[in-house]
């Protein structure tokens, strides 16, 4: 009997505004131990939380990019557990009322478009971080340390509904939401810096089924390819287990990326009543129309728009705009490189190709580079005048990313000005023909590939600075 | 007299005349502190040397001619649930017996903007929970009035050492009765302001949707000066309001003409001892002849009130306590095995019983399937108590009753049902409830001890209470009797 997969995620953002969510401390990542805490993120007794405003921005933005409905009022709850990286001993989150609900999101996945419906998106706080010694978890170590930098920085959790149906899908939907929030500028999306976590509930049913199986939620999926892998073998290890005769039990696992193999970590019995209630401490948040409307205004385009738009307008294939889109800053540069007036098509070419080699070879993201769009579009434009040959502009492209000089410049101090003097490369073409008298007479002899042979000789000599037409030209004329 | 005895205003005007120096008023309370602290036991700790660093401070302000505010140089008792940076803040709790505030109480910021001089943190029953101070792990306070009964709570260490002259002022905070209770049972005045009204960043929080922090004084006068120091909107405090700041001494006019006034019909009958019921009616008497109208009210509501607190205030309890886990400050259990040890261990030391069955109460009216019939009918009920308290200020413009329903009670009366002790905050539970203001105010006296006339307000009205209070303080001497301390 052939089995069909039900797959819904929950997606945790962290929101990269200034300040955490409840209080004035940065949320800059990789600082000092515990130096940005004060009173309220640390739980202190006494104090109290203040809602940042820029959080429920961050979220409504995505909320209207994943065309959710924005609750006109919602309200934090408190969510009760311990843990050693909770420091009021509950997460302030929201329950019944979240900041959105119902929206969609596209994905184009191998078996054709699918609509993931999204059940709701809420705020909340992240918790701390521990730091375990003598073991890798807290059971069993030594001793265990606090860093609560990350205590109280702004989460969205993004909920889909279970319309997922292959592990491909998943990482689809995944990277889109990754991709969308990049774009709107909110969450940086770094998977491994833990700024994106994803957990997957998972469940089979018999094919054809319309019953949804028992659900099972994994764990610490940290990359992309980390969800597909960890979703397809709880499929495997769930439809193993029911041929077996084997009853799944609603539970939550974690899934190992070293042993590629999902175990147990609580059952459903086991799991927190959280014992959710308004948060007293917070007022209810109120949304108007006209609040909506402004951050409407200032919202980025998101991708599906951008790729409607170079394909639509600057003529690039598909296949080119999704490559361009994967990144939000080669995107950007792409972008105001053609609003400078260069060829969309080539500054893409440059872009995916010579760019793209430069940066993976020198191990730069093209923030750090010293490329500008107008240095860029300066260079097509001395290529496309025929000043340069587009050797010669490869070469000035590296000094530029290492320099940041103006192409002009580097043409300048390098001497890589085309030879513009007919009788120069006359008198140069006339030497290489009389050194080389072997070639000469097999090109004489009727050997005409043999050109290819004069035109690089030539080429050495003058560094690529002659017109390779020209050169062409002379040659056969003298020869 | 001496200076520990007078009022704030009455210092204050000395200070102005030179005829007194701040250092001076600090020696006398501190004189009294010594004297009777053995006794009364009003402080968990004191802040001596702070004290007179500030005190010099003003002195040389005084020397050099400078203009002083209402309340500058004056002594300040702080209860010890608000945290001041850099002193110890126990909440008369175990689980918090040498945590060292690291930052400032809003309340106390304006305070020290004031120039107003805490001297030490007073005594309470364990975070706020009780109406006794018998739940003190620092041991109970006395009634100065008799040391064999309880000077109320949880505020008791407040109004204790207001009773005894071992502050000038003090700060409590009331979360069902906490300020009025003990400041009816120690024959003082006490306020809680409307919800909103006074900033609760820096205290630490009880029953986050009922706590305020309010003043314990002497005097009606004395209330409304502390009142204009620490009210106000505070951007730390989401839940304090933006509404405008009164000159709360604007409202001290000993006329009441015309003022409608109702009296919990509730609150007069059977459970009401008749010695409290006597001194109510003399001061209806007193009320009615000074130009104002009295009339019974019923509130449908009331009998809800302390059902419904107890199921709202340990709700919130549970979640607002479970930061004491030893984790980060406080007490720690040693020689744990595991995290849930650690946990268990810390908080079954750490906490009083009274906390302990607060915080089981809490948890079970939270948990999954019993919430909607727990917390969320008690929230229902809350607002059909709010609004029959609103629908009530549409004809009258202060509603009155008893503080309490008996004046203080022995040591270990109560102890040993915590019904009956629950019981006694029946008369003050749903104003916290309501999220209305309401005021404490010496009426008389029954078997030797103060009794206590509430006045309760709507909304912000705390001018029109104090106003009403200050009329019947004028015509009355109730607040100037002094227990013998003996």
């Amino acid at each position: 009997m052939g089995y069909e997969a039900v797959i819904g995620l929950e997606i945790h953002c962290q929101l990269n505004t200034k300040t955490k969510i409840f209080c004035g401390c940065s949320t800059k990542f990789g600082e000092a131990t515990n130096k940005n805490i004060c009173p309220i993120c640390t739980g202190m007794p006494g104090a109290l939380p203040v809602l940042n405003k820029k959080a429920v921005e961050y979220g409504m933005r995505a909320a209207l990019a994943l065309h959710c409905q924005i609750q006109a009022q919602n309200v934090f709850a408190r969510k009760n557990y311990f843990y050693p990286d909770l420091p009021k001993g509950y997460q302030i989150s929201q329950f019944d009322r979240p900041l959105a609900l119902n929206g969609w999101l596209d994905i184009e996945s191998q078996q054709g478009n699918l609509r993931v419906g999204i059940t709701r998106i809420h705020l909340e706080e992240d918790a701390g971080k521990l730091i375990h010694q003598g073991a890798d978890r807290i059971q069993g170590s030594d001793y265990s340390l606090v860093n609560l930098n990350r205590a109280c920085t702004p989460l969205i959790e993004i909920v889909s509904e279970p319309d997922m149906r292959t592990p491909e899908q998943a990482r689809l939907y995944v990277e889109s939401i990754r991709s969308i929030v990049r774009y709107l500028g909110i969450c940086d999306g770094n998977m491994e810096e833990g700024s994106l976590r994803c957990d997957a509930n998972i469940s089979i049913r018999p094919e054809g089924s319309q019953k949804l199986g028992t659900k099972v939620e994994v764990k610490n999926m940290n990359s992309f390819r980390s969800i597909e892998r960890a979703i397809a073998i709880e499929i495997q290890r769930q439809i193993a287990a029911v041929d077996n005769g084997e009853v799944i039990l609603q539970e939550t696992r974690h899934f190992d990326e070293a042993t590629g193999k999902t175990s147990s970590m609580r059952s459903k019995e086991e799991s927190h009543d959280y014992r959710y209630f308004p948060e007293p401490d917070l007022l209810p948040v109120l949304i108007s129309e006209e609040w909506i409307h402004e951050v409407e205004k200032d919202m980025p385009m998101l991708p599906a728009d951008r790729k409607k738009k170079y394909v639509g307008e600057w003529g690039l294939s598909d296949y080119d705009a999704e490559v361009l889109l994967q990144d939000k800053e080669t995107s950007e540069f792409f972008e105001k490189t053609v609003v400078l007036g260069a060829d969309p098509k080539l500054v893409c070419n440059w872009l995916m190709g010579d760019i793209a080699a430069y940066l993976k070879n020198n191990n730069l993201a093209l923030s750090s580079a010293k490329l500008t769009p107008e240095s860029l579009k300066q260079l097509l434009e001395l290529i496309g005048s025929g000043k340069i040959s587009g050797k010669i502009g490869k070469s000035i492209l590296d000094k530029m990313m290492d320099t940041g000089d103006a192409p002009t410049k580097i043409m300048e101090l390098e001497g890589l000005t085309q030879i513009e003097n007919i009788d120069e490369v006359k008198t140069i073409v006339q030497r290489i023909i009389e050194a080389n008298p072997g070639p000469r007479e097999q090109y004489r002899n009727g050997k005409t590939a043999t050109i290819g042979f004069f035109v690089g000789q030539i080429m050495k000599e003058t560094k690529g600075r002659a017109k390779p037409e020209l050169v062409n030209k002379l040659l056969q004329e003298m020869l | 007299m001496e200076p520990a005895q007078l009022s704030a205003s009455e210092l204050s005007n000395l200070l102005k005349n030179k005829e007194i120096s701040a250092t001076d008023i600090l020696d006398s309370v501190y004189k009294k502190i010594e004297s009777s602290e053995n006794k009364i036991n009003a402080y968990i700790s004191l802040t001596k040397e702070q004290a007179y660093v500030q005190a010099k401070s003003v002195d040389k302000k005084i020397a050099l001619g400078e203009k002083l505010n209402p309340l500058e140089g004056i002594p300040v008792a702080i209860k010890d649930n608000l945290c001041i940076k850099g002193v110890r803040t126990t909440c008369a709790s175990k689980i918090l017996k040498n945590f060292i505030a690291p930052y400032n109480a809003t309340v106390i910021d304006k305070l020290h903007a004031e120039g107003c001089i805490p001297i030490g943190k007073t005594n309470l029953d364990e975070f706020a929970m009780g109406s006794s101070t018998e739940n003190s792990a620092f041991g109970p306070s006395r009634n100065p009035w008799d040391y064999a009964c309880v000077p109320g709570g949880s505020s008791g260490g407040s109004a204790a050492c207001i009773a005894a002259d071992e502050a000038i002022i003090a700060l409590g905070s009331d979360t069902g009765g906490s300020i009025r209770q003990p400041a009816a049972f120690c024959g003082v005045v006490g306020l809680k302001p409307t919800y909103g009204r006074v900033s609760r960043y820096g205290l630490v929080a009880f029953a986050s949707s009922l706590d305020q922090i309010g003043p314990i004084t002497k005097n009606v006068t004395d209330s409304a000066f502390l009142m204009n120091v620490i009210s106000g909107y505070d951007s730390y405090d989401s839940t304090s309001n933006t509404v405008p700041v009164p000159d709360y001494t604007k409202s001290l006019i000993p006329d009441i003409k015309g003022l409608k006034i109702g009296v919990i019909k509730e609150l007069m009958g059977s459970g009401t001892s008749k010695g409290v019921r006597d001194a109510i009616q003399k001061s209806i008497n007193t009320l009615t002849s000074l130009g104002a109208s009295c009339e019974e009210v019923s509130l449908p509501s009331f009998e809800y009130a302390v059902a419904t607190y107890y199921i709202i205030a340990p709700a919130e309890a549970s979640a607002n306590l479970a930061r004491f886990d030893g984790v980060r400050y406080g007490y720690r259990s040693k020689e744990n095995e595991t995290l849930v040890e650690m946990y268990e261990k810390t908080r079954s030391e750490g906490f009083g019983p009274e906390v302990k069955r607060r915080i089981m109460i809490g948890t079970y009216a939270l948990s999954s399937g019993y919430y909607d019939a727990y917390y969320l009918k008690a929230q229902k009920v809350r607002t059909i108590i709010r609004d029959d308290f609103n629908k009530q200020f549409e004809k009258y413009d202060v509603i009155i009753s008893p503080t309490a329903p008996t004046v203080a009670f022995k040591f270990g009366e109560k102890t040993k049902d915590p019904l009956s002790m629950y019981l006694s905050d029946i008369a003050t539970i749903s104003i916290n409830l309501a999220g209305i203001p309401a005021i404490s105010i010496p009426c008389g006296f029954s078997e030797g001890l103060p009794v206590g006339l509430q006045i309760i307000g709507k909304h912000f009205a705390e001018e029109t209470i104090l106003r009403c209070a200050y009329a019947f303080e004028q015509n009355t001497d109730y607040h100037k009797q002094r227990p013998a301390l003996t």
